[in-house]
């Protein structure tokens, strides 16, 4: 018995290494299971698009993809997404992009319209990359209109409209009333002061050029002042910043004292081109009014950070000043400094006013039309919104009107 | 080095030649602003013709093959004709390039007005009436619109309208000009500290 339990242990124990053994050996090849089961092949986006991108000029891919799981978790080093494209299906793909973690859109714009593309994504991991299928074939093209500024037709279509109906309407005779601007009376008066005072006018457009809208105001103005100056033969002095406006200005002057009668009176030395640098024609304009002491000073047109500085000189010669820009920032320190300001528009009634041309007035009728009729849109989107953020819980489309009317208004 | 300081003492001359305006016109006012309006005349047709004329029109017209090239000529012929003020016969041809750029910038500025300015106003502006800033803005802008309708005389009640209008309007400018004030004044500061500092070496 003990012989045979002797016998049995060396057994025993041999059974208890091979059992240790056998424990081991899967514990070892169970640990390593777990990592193989666990680790999850990296993932490919989905769901990828590619579409001709909508309302632009042609030479652009839109491509829009899932992004992958492993992209919504912070720090686990995913780079980002490779765009590859080839022309046919068949042929090697080329990386011609690439689009930040996050990002689950990309716009080719190296594309030629009208030809075929295929793309596929790359997701890049650390460890390597994940491509989604391919897709195509996908084209490029220009697109006529731009649907998404739709809002900014109607109301260019709108606004002309009105404009050219008014012209049409000045133009067969019809009386179009403008009412007058406070600011015009003053002209007379302030061609009349410099004249008894002995004492020439200095008119000056500022900074403007010839494309700006006011400056064109601002020609119709110098026209009326010319007049005045032709008849009660008062030096008329206009330094120039812009030399193009410079050369309508002389036309301007020329014109107006041909009209009044005395076009032996027009100098246009006294209509220089000082220089076209902003604080350089500033201490030109400023020098020349302490030497010459205008009675009258006109500022009409467009004007910057030298508004100030000139309109002060003005001020301390004493001269009546009378201003008019459509420069918001500017407008401040006229009116500190100036004798009479006509603000923005009313620069152009007032040009309108003294030259009762029929694409003037018609100009000025229409855009008051459209004024109106913006006005009124207003109002009732504005009641439309009060009503919906009043009344959302019985009346909820109120909001949703509202919403859809003020995204409209959104230019893209 | 000696030239730095040669500018810096030449600046700062001309600067206190500028300053001097401020109590009455003088001979070194006069001298800086001759010097001032010269040198940037002279300076603005170099400009135009280093960064105009020379690579827009000169270097293009080398470059440029087929209808691109000859197609420059159309804005090189509009500049020439602007020279022809000077010969009376042709004078009238100078109106050809000015209708051009008139024409030009008008038909440009009617969308990006629209676009730019009018649209997004209207939109910033469509509130609903359920703050007094609201209200303060919404009422700002139908007077501040109404004081700019011409085609109709406002008489009686509805000037009070445009005289609320003009309230909003002056407050805004009074905004403005405290501000603008403030911009100017960091320019002085930047003058007064050019002339303490890389001038005098006070500061």
């Amino acid at each position: 018995m003990d012989k045979g339990k002797n016998l049995k242990l060396p057994a025993l124990f041999c059974k208890g290494w091979v059992v240790l053994l056998v424990v081991f050996i899967f514990s070892i090849a169970f640990s390593q299971i777990p990592r193989v089961v666990v680790s999850e092949p990296l993932s490919a986006p989905n769901g990828l698009k590619a579409y001709d991108k909508p309302n632009d000029g042609g030479s652009t891919i839109v491509l829009k993809w899932q992004i992958v799981p492993a992209d919504t978790i912070a720090g686990n080093g995913f780079v980002g997404y490779e765009i590859f494209r080839a022309e046919h299906r068949d042929n090697d793909f080329e990386n011609v992009g690439f689009a930040l973690r996050g990002s689950g859109v990309y716009e080719d714009q190296t594309t030629i319209d009208g030809k075929d593309y295929y793309y596929y994504v790359s997701a890049v991991y650390p460890e390597g990359a994940a491509a989604s299928d391919y897709i195509g074939p996908v084209q490029s093209k220009a697109q006529w209109f731009n649907l998404a500024r739709l809002n900014v037709l109607i109301f260019t279509f709108l606004i002309c409209f009105l404009i050219i109906w008014y012209i049409e309407r000045a133009k067969k005779g019809e009386k179009l009333f403008i009412r007058k601007i406070a600011g015009l009376d003053a002209i007379d008066d302030a061609v009349g002061r410099a004249t008894e005072m002995g004492r020439p006018i200095l008119f000056s457009f500022g900074l403007s050029s010839i494309t700006d809208v006011v400056a064109i105001a601002a020609l119709s103005i110098l026209s009326k002042i010319a007049k005045k100056s032709a008849e009660y033969q008062t030096k008329l002095l206009v330094p120039n910043y812009d030399p193009i406006l410079m050369t309508a200005a002389q036309e301007t002057v020329k014109q107006s004292y041909t009209e009044a009668g005395r076009p032996d009176l027009y100098n246009p030395t006294n209509m220089p081109f000082l220089t076209a640098d902003q604080f350089g024609y500033a201490a030109g304009v400023d020098g020349i009014m302490l030497r010459e002491k205008p009675g009258a000073v006109f500022w009409q047109g467009y004007f910057y950070a030298e508004a100030l500085i000139m309109s002060e000189t003005g001020h301390s010669i004493g001269a009546i000043q009378i201003a008019g820009t459509t420069a918001i920032t500017q407008l401040p320190f006229f009116i500190a400094s100036c004798d009479y300001t006509m603000i923005g528009e009313e620069m152009f009634a007032a040009s309108c006013y003294l030259k009762p041309e029929p694409q003037m007035l018609g100009s000025l009728k229409g855009e008051d039309t459209a004024k109106a009729i913006i006005l009124a849109i207003f109002v009732i989107i504005v009641i439309i919104g009060t009503a919906g953020a009043l009344l959302h819980k019985s009346l909820p489309f109120l909001n949703t009107t509202f919403e859809y009317l003020y995204n409209w208004f959104i230019v893209q | 080095m000696i030239w730095n300081i040669i500018g810096t003492w030449i600046a700062a001359g001309l600067t206190l030649a500028i300053f001097s305006f401020l109590y009455k016109d003088n001979p070194f006012y006069k001298f800086a602003e001759h010097l001032y309006v010269g040198v940037s005349a002279g300076f603005g047709v170099i400009y135009v013709w280093a960064f105009d004329l020379k690579p827009m029109l000169v270097d293009r017209f080398v470059a440029e093959q087929g209808i691109e090239r000859w197609i420059l000529l159309i804005p090189a012929i509009l500049g020439i004709l602007m020279f022809s003020r000077w010969i009376g016969k042709i004078g009238y041809l100078s109106r050809l390039p000015i209708s051009f750029t008139v024409g030009i910038g008008a038909g440009l500025g009617i969308t990006a007005s629209i676009q730019g300015f009018l649209l997004p106003q209207i939109q910033a502006t469509l509130l609903p009436l359920t703050t007094i800033n609201n209200i303060l803005l919404v009422v700002g802008v139908i007077t501040t619109i109404l004081y700019f309708y011409f085609s109709r005389e406002f008489k009686g009640k509805s000037s009070y309208l445009l005289k609320l209008g003009i309230v909003f309007i002056m407050v805004s400018f009074g905004a403005s000009f405290g501000y603008t004030v403030m911009a100017r004044i960091s320019l002085l500061i930047g003058r007064i500290f050019f002339l303490l500092s890389d001038w005098l070496h006070l500061i």
